[in-house]
């Protein structure tokens, strides 16, 4: 009986230390992480913010907002992977690399792949989730369509009708009507994304980051993710009426500032986007 | 005679004694302390850290982000300060920040040190009736100079630094308290919407991949790199490497800085205020590349070339010098490589330099002057490797060897050896405060020194005789 007991004792070591060694490594392309290595590197870079734990209580969490990151929820923002699902490893080395727009993330590029491929992998130990299970298949993202007029008005109706607005603002502006009371999911107070000032997005910056963003959604967030809702084509319009939103000079503003000078009777036509649903709306 | 050369020795192992029980009485009082690693404290005890450094303030990040060991930078840091001290998350103007936000951060360093020199000339009312060469020693405690520095942005890409700092650079008159500017300048960042391209304007530390200004030694022969500073015998050139120096630097880097180039157009004034000596200039140029080695870490090497001018004539008026009026001017250069290579947790810093100075320099003439027989523009070579062993981001073991040769003297008439020097440091700095509002380092050193000749001109003693000067210091270097 000692025995047997002995044996099952043993069997359920090996057993954690295989999943716990599996949870302790990263891959990314070539780079394989490691969490003893990444260890260090947390306690150097990372710990002030996110704290020992992972959980986001770090010495600086009372005075960053928006708040860390809380590694042991398991819950990431930035993915590639359905809404609900586990990041995969590139996400989160892409994640650390890019860092947060407007927030207190930097982007740490300056590190070495190797460093940030071993910080992924320590991150993955604070959580059971990665122990549990896999992550999620990265969705598959079409070829972009054209960037058309219609294409941006297609996406402004969108933007109307999926209430976008609402937390956006009707120019996105992050100003819309509930913006002030959105909350992240550990009910931190929590900003919609301003498209008037961010000269990038908080996952990236092309428009297939974009795309990204809304069939994943923001896990942990009031941005949900639209893969149910919307069609990949009209994903795509979605995105180009975004960027023309932006203070930036894309090939989507320029076709949507174009198109008001060519046709100024249909532009000022625009019902207004918002509540009122107006008759006009000169620029937007 | 004899009794008072015993009791004279006595005095030295006595003075050792009193050193080592110093130095011991530090060490326990420093365990005794509440000292347990920052990041073990529980958020609570936070609010008690009332004083806030500037970046931590702003970003909200630990030392250790920007610095392998404070005040070194790492590579993340050194893409923070080439950013222009800004993040560029589209936060980085103050605008961002609460109006209580001032970027202000104060250093310095109470410590006990003890300095000894052997081969000093002691003058005869001072070793009854007897001109001797002896051994000067001292010890006791004492204070760094106090750095109070404002740097931070004005606007975004529109950045800036203020170093003002005081200190008893006068031993002769301690109370005296010296003040200058350090470093004051204003950057204009990322000019034309470039990273390439930063334009940086005032008083600056020289672009050293191997900053003097950010490095982990304290005490005061280690506490400068001897071939930042070195002139060979005899010249009145004023020049050092790791002096900061007034004028324009152009400058740019990639996203990771891992590519960085400067170009700087300097006064010749080596960095002092009024223009005191003269109206050249000089041009100092540096490029650097850093590489990823696997699992080694990242890797860096800088070339640099300083190349400058120093007038030999000063004109008076009544007798008094006018000040920026020096003519004759005579050239000078310095140029050699630096490396940053990290192999886990060691990192080896090494550099190499070869030096010239022009003979009317070398030799203290006026440009107006016959060169005598023999007489040539004097150089030298100069290297040294430190190293870092962090065993983690709170303790840190230094170590530094450095060696400088005279290659060609001046002129005949000076030994061959004189001015050769030789330096060692070890030490190690533990952080056990390292929050991002504020850090605590223990700092232990020991340095020694080998210059051929300080006896110097007019010495009635062997004037190339090795002077063997030694340093140990320990403190507590705290920045809030």
């Amino acid at each position: 009986m000692k025995m047997k007991n002995a044996i099952m004792i043993v069997a359920v070591l090996l057993a954690s230390g295989a999943t716990s060694a599996f949870a302790q490594e990263a891959h990314i392309g070539n780079l394989q992480g490691r969490a003893s290595a990444g260890k260090t590197l947390y306690r150097r870079y990372c710990i002030g913010c996110h704290g020992a734990q992972g959980n986001g209580a770090g010495e600086n969490a009372a005075w960053v907002d928006p708040k860390p990151r809380d590694f042991t929820a398991g819950v990431f923002k930035c993915r590639s992977t359905p809404t609900g699902t586990m990041p995969t490893d590139q996400d989160l080395f892409d994640a650390i690399t890019r860092g947060f727009v407007t927030t207190s993330m930097p982007a740490w590029k300056p590190l070495t792949d190797q460093n940030r491929a071993d910080l992924v992998a320590y991150i993955k130990t604070f959580s059971a989730k990665w122990q549990s299970g896999a992550p999620g298949a990265p969705i598959a993202i079409p070829a972009e369509s054209a960037v058309t007029i219609e294409s941006i008005l297609h996406g402004r109706e969108l933007f109307q009708k999926m209430e976008c607005w609402k937390c956006h603002g009707p120019a996105g502006h992050g100003d819309g009507p509930s913006a002030a009371s959105l909350t992240d999911s550990k009910d931190n107070p929590i900003r919609p994304y301003n498209f008037a000032v961010g000269s990038r997005f908080k996952c990236g910056i092309t428009n297939e980051d974009l795309y990204r963003i809304f069939m994943t959604g923001l896990d942990g967030t009031p941005m949900p993710s639209f893969a149910d809702v919307i069609k990949p084509q009209e994903a795509w319009d979605l995105v180009h009426f975004l960027r023309t939103l932006q203070p930036l000079e894309t090939k989507e503003a320029s076709v949507w500032k174009e198109w008001q000078l060519k046709e100024p009777a249909k532009a000022k036509a625009l019902k207004a986007i918002g509540p009122d649903q107006g008759t006009m709306q000169g620029s937007l | 005679m004899n009794a008072c050369l015993r009791a004279g020795r006595m005095g030295e192992r006595w003075s050792l004694v009193t050193s080592i029980i110093t130095f011991v009485i530090l060490l326990v009082a420093m365990v005794l302390a509440d000292s347990r690693p920052a990041y073990t404290l529980p958020v609570h005890n936070l609010k008690n850290v009332r004083a806030i450094p500037a970046f931590a303030r702003k970003y909200g990040l630990p030392c250790s982000a920007c610095h392998t060991a404070w005040p070194e930078l790492n590579n993340f840091g050194m893409t923070f300060r080439d950013n222009g001290y800004q993040l560029n998350n589209d936060h980085d103007s103050p605008i961002y920040q609460d109006p209580g936000y001032f970027p202000i951060t104060m250093r310095v360093t109470p410590n006990w040190h003890r300095e000894s020199a052997n081969n000093q000339m002691l003058d005869p009312a001072s070793t009854e009736g007897t001109a001797r060469q002896g051994t000067i020693t001292t010890h006791g405690f004492d204070l760094s100079g106090m750095d109070i520095w404002a740097t931070g942005t004005i606007f975004k890409n529109i950045s800036f630094s203020l170093l003002p700092s005081a200190g008893t650079d006068n031993p002769a008159d301690p109370g005296h308290i010296l003040f200058h500017f350090e470093n004051a300048f204003i950057r204009f960042d990322n000019v034309l919407g470039s990273r390439w391209v930063n334009v940086k304007l005032g008083k600056f530390e020289l672009d050293n991949l191997i900053s003097e200004k950010r490095f982990l030694f304290l005490s005061a022969n280690g506490g400068s790199y001897q071939l930042y500073h070195f002139l060979p015998p005899g010249s009145t050139n004023d020049f050092g490497l790791g002096d900061n120096q007034l004028g324009v630097e152009l400058m740019g880097h990639s996203v990771n800085s891992y590519t960085r180039y400067s170009v700087a157009l300097l006064s010749s004034n080596s960095g002092t205020p009024t223009l005191p000596n003269s109206r050249g200039y000089d041009v100092y140029a540096t490029v650097s590349q850093a590489f990823q080695v696997g699992k080694l870490g990242l890797q860096r090497i800088q070339g640099y070339a300083y190349v400058g001018e120093r007038p030999t004539i000063f004109p008076t008026s009544g007798g008094s010098p006018i000040l920026g009026a020096g003519i004759g001017n005579k050239s000078f250069y310095r140029v050699g490589f630096a490396g940053s290579f990290n192999v886990g947790r060691l990192e080896l810093l090494p550099f190499f330099m070869h030096g010239y100075d022009n003979a009317y320099l070398g030799n203290a003439l006026p440009a107006t002057a016959t060169l005598p027989p023999g007489a040539i523009g004097p150089t030298w070579n100069g290297g040294f490797l430190e190293t870092h062993l962090h065993l983690n981001p709170q303790f840190v073991f230094t170590n530094r060897y450095e060696v400088i040769r005279m290659s060609r003297q001046a002129n005949p008439g000076i030994p061959w050896n004189l001015g050769n020097t030789e330096a060692y440091s070890v030490g190690y700095r533990w952080y056990p405060i390292m929050f991002s509002r504020g850090g605590l380092a223990f700092h232990n050193e020991y340095s020694l020194l080998k210059t051929q000749g300080s006896g110097g001109p007019g010495s009635i003693f062997d004037p190339t005789a090795a002077v063997w000067s030694n340093s140990l210091l320990a403190g507590f270097d705290f920045a809030f």
